[in-house]
């Protein structure tokens, strides 16, 4: 990047350049409305789970201390939360991303048809959540869905995946692998593009197999695309919600017997239906807690692995996660 | 990337080939490749299609022994009974009124800021970029009680204003636009404007704009598509009487509908628009996604 204007050498150019003044005019349209609405409601949030507030009379909020953390964190929904987002995060995130990696591989071939492929993997993506769970509740109705029909054809039982725990968790999971998995995809393939040729000639005149070489360059040259993923699906994962709502007919309570009640699921719940406002901000900073610890342990384990290849990683994406 | 002027013809859609400089000559795909391809292929279409399968047959016909693969001409009807049922067109005026507001401000104030990001100096630059940065991991649910109580405050609820307001700027397109003016205009051409005695303002009118439409209309899709199908912030902000798309496809679902076929059926009405341009500006999005991967 030689244009990056940061490094130049240039005495007192601050005061030189003009622009240095009008830039704040620049960046204050976005500045305030990003103040306004996300920063601030980020930060009051913390306050509002100090108090007890209504949604009829959130103008009186009456302060309350810790009580609303304390009632969080001996109540049986929280536990049962926060189980079933870990459990439904991981079967959703970790096919969702080997698949990607593997489609990538496929996509990075010269093809024909190259586009349409693209395309055409990248359609579950522009449905919407609502769309696509409306539709997967059908897919996997007990009774007219096509999912128990295409295991009855092959003799295995009929499974009840709105009713039962483990189905019902695939079930939503499903939702979130088959709308993400392509742009995944799309993502490693930008990363699989961006490795030097250079190093697949050399690994190939030392003999290495194709499996080899996906394995012992294609994968370390990914690594910080990969880092970058699995930061944004862990993201994402800790904040499932429309998919869960809408998979019980909009119900938050996540399934009859709270089977796929998440997080995201549990706050909407105290918030909007139970209004408990203070509980349900408690809640959202616990969340936010939770999202920052599962971050950080991310990165702690890949930078432990992390042999330092001299691969050319994109500054951008290492900036976006560090 | 030296900074020859190649202002006119930035390579920010070209899919095939994101980064020349270190682009490898990709093997010839085999027989097994096109047709594990494809298998994925039908996977990502084959619940749309059967969308418009299962829109177009009764309850007794799904549940036959062997389902029906083919839609039928019942289809019609059922998308007529569906619109009785659920707000679609209503959702449908709304969505496009948001999704056209919210893509317009934030490729507006995103390309504003992303230049000041990648071309002007200033106190506090990398500060300040470093938190635009920071943010894009915070997510939207931390804020969402105050925010709602401010709309609350303000008169909004209900109204789309509620919905078009907080997403008005991302750090995403900030990031995404300072990536692409960092790299896409050279600083020679910059300060060849500054010498000849324009302001920042008319340097950026006359040479940052032409150069920055490609990513502008990059933005522009990737932010339409995410407020288009936007449903935690909305089902929020909004109620069925006033809805966008996706919040009608909530009353759709929980409203009474007497066939699975006339959920799919306005399911598949409010989605098949978003489909189609899809469809047209796919690869458009699909170079946006790759280039935002490789830049930000």
């Amino acid at each position: 990047m030689a244009v990056a204007a940061t490094s130049r050498a240039r005495p007192r150019g601050r005061r030189t350049v003009p622009g240095s003044r009008a830039a704040y005019g620049y960046i204050a349209p976005f500045f305030v409305v990003f103040a306004a609405f996300s920063l601030y409601p980020w930060l009051d949030t913390a306050w509002v789970s100090l108090h007890n507030v209504r949604l009829t009379t959130y103008s009186h909020q009456q302060w309350v201390g810790l009580a609303n953390y304390r009632n969080l964190f001996s109540n049986k929904f929280f536990y049962n939360a926060l189980r079933n987002t870990l459990t439904i995060g991981i079967i959703s995130t970790v096919p969702q991303l080997c698949l990607a990696l593997g489609i990538a591989h496929l996509l990075n071939y010269r093809l024909r048809g190259r586009t349409f492929f693209r395309v055409a993997m990248l359609m579950p993506y522009a449905t919407s959540l609502a769309a696509a769970t409306v539709i997967f509740l059908e897919l996997f109705d007990k009774d007219l869905g096509i999912v128990n029909w295409a295991l009855q054809q092959v003799h295995l039982p009929r499974l009840d995946w709105q009713g039962s725990k483990w189905p019902s968790q695939v079930a939503v999971s499903a939702i979130v692998t088959w709308r993400w998995t392509g742009y995944n995809a799309l993502i490693y393939l930008a990363g699989m593009q961006a490795i030097d040729s250079a190093l697949y000639e050399a690994a190939a005149i030392d003999g290495a197999s194709r499996w080899q070489q996906f394995r012992h360059v294609t994968i370390p040259g990914l690594r910080p695309t990969i880092l970058f993923t699995i930061v944004v699906s862990t993201i994402g994962a800790a904040q499932l919600f429309g998919e869960p709502l809408l998979y019980h007919a909009g119900i938050p309570d996540g399934g009859t017997s709270n089977q796929y009640q998440t997080l995201g699921l549990l706050m909407y719940q105290q918030g909007w239906t139970n209004d408990r406002l203070g509980l349900a901000s408690a809640t959202a900073w616990t969340m936010f807690v939770i999202i920052v610890l599962a971050v950080a342990v991310n990165l702690l384990v890949s930078r432990r692995r992390d042999r330092r290849g001299s691969f050319p990683a994109s500054p951008a994406v290492l900036e976006a996660t560090r | 990337m030296t900074s020859t002027l190649a202002v006119a013809e930035p390579e920010l859609v070209s899919i095939d080939h994101p980064v020349r400089r270190t682009a490898r000559k990709p093997l010839q795909a085999g027989p097994g490749t096109y047709l594990a391809l494809i298998a994925v292929t039908l996977l990502s279409v084959f619940p749309l299609y059967y969308t418009v399968v299962m829109a177009s047959h009764t309850n007794a016909e799904m549940a036959a022994r062997t389902p029906p693969l083919l839609p039928s001409g019942a289809l019609f009807g059922n998308v007529r009974l569906a619109l009785q049922l659920a707000p679609l067109n209503h959702g449908l005026i709304n969505s496009l009124v948001v999704a056209g507001c919210i893509s317009a401000g934030t490729v507006a104030f995103c390309t504003l800021a992303g230049f000041a990001f990648a071309k002007l100096r200033f106190r506090g630059r990398n500060v300040l970029l470093g938190i635009c940065v920071a943010t894009m991991m915070v997510p939207m649910q931390m804020g969402i009680i105050p925010l709602y109580l401010m709309m609350a405050r303000l008169g909004l609820t209900n109204h789309i204003a509620a919905v078009i307001l907080p997403t008005l700027v991302t750090a995403f397109g900030v990031f995404f636009m300072r990536q692409y003016l960092a790299s896409a205009i050279p600083d020679e051409l910059i300060e060849a404007g500054y010498v000849d005695g324009a302001g920042t303002f008319r340097v950026f009118r006359s040479i940052v704009l032409p150069a920055a439409r490609p990513a502008m209309a990059v933005l522009a899709m990737l932010t339409f598509l995410t407020a288009w199908n936007d449903f935690f912030w909305p089902i929020i902000a909004l109620s069925s009487q006033n809805p966008t798309v996706q919040v009608s496809f909530q009353s759709l679902a929980t409203g009474y509908a007497p066939e699975q076929s006339i959920i799919m059926a306005g399911t598949l009405y409010g989605t098949v628009p978003v489909l189609v341009v899809f469809a047209l500006l796919g690869k458009h999005i699909v170079g946006g996604i790759m280039q935002g991967a490789v830049k930000g």
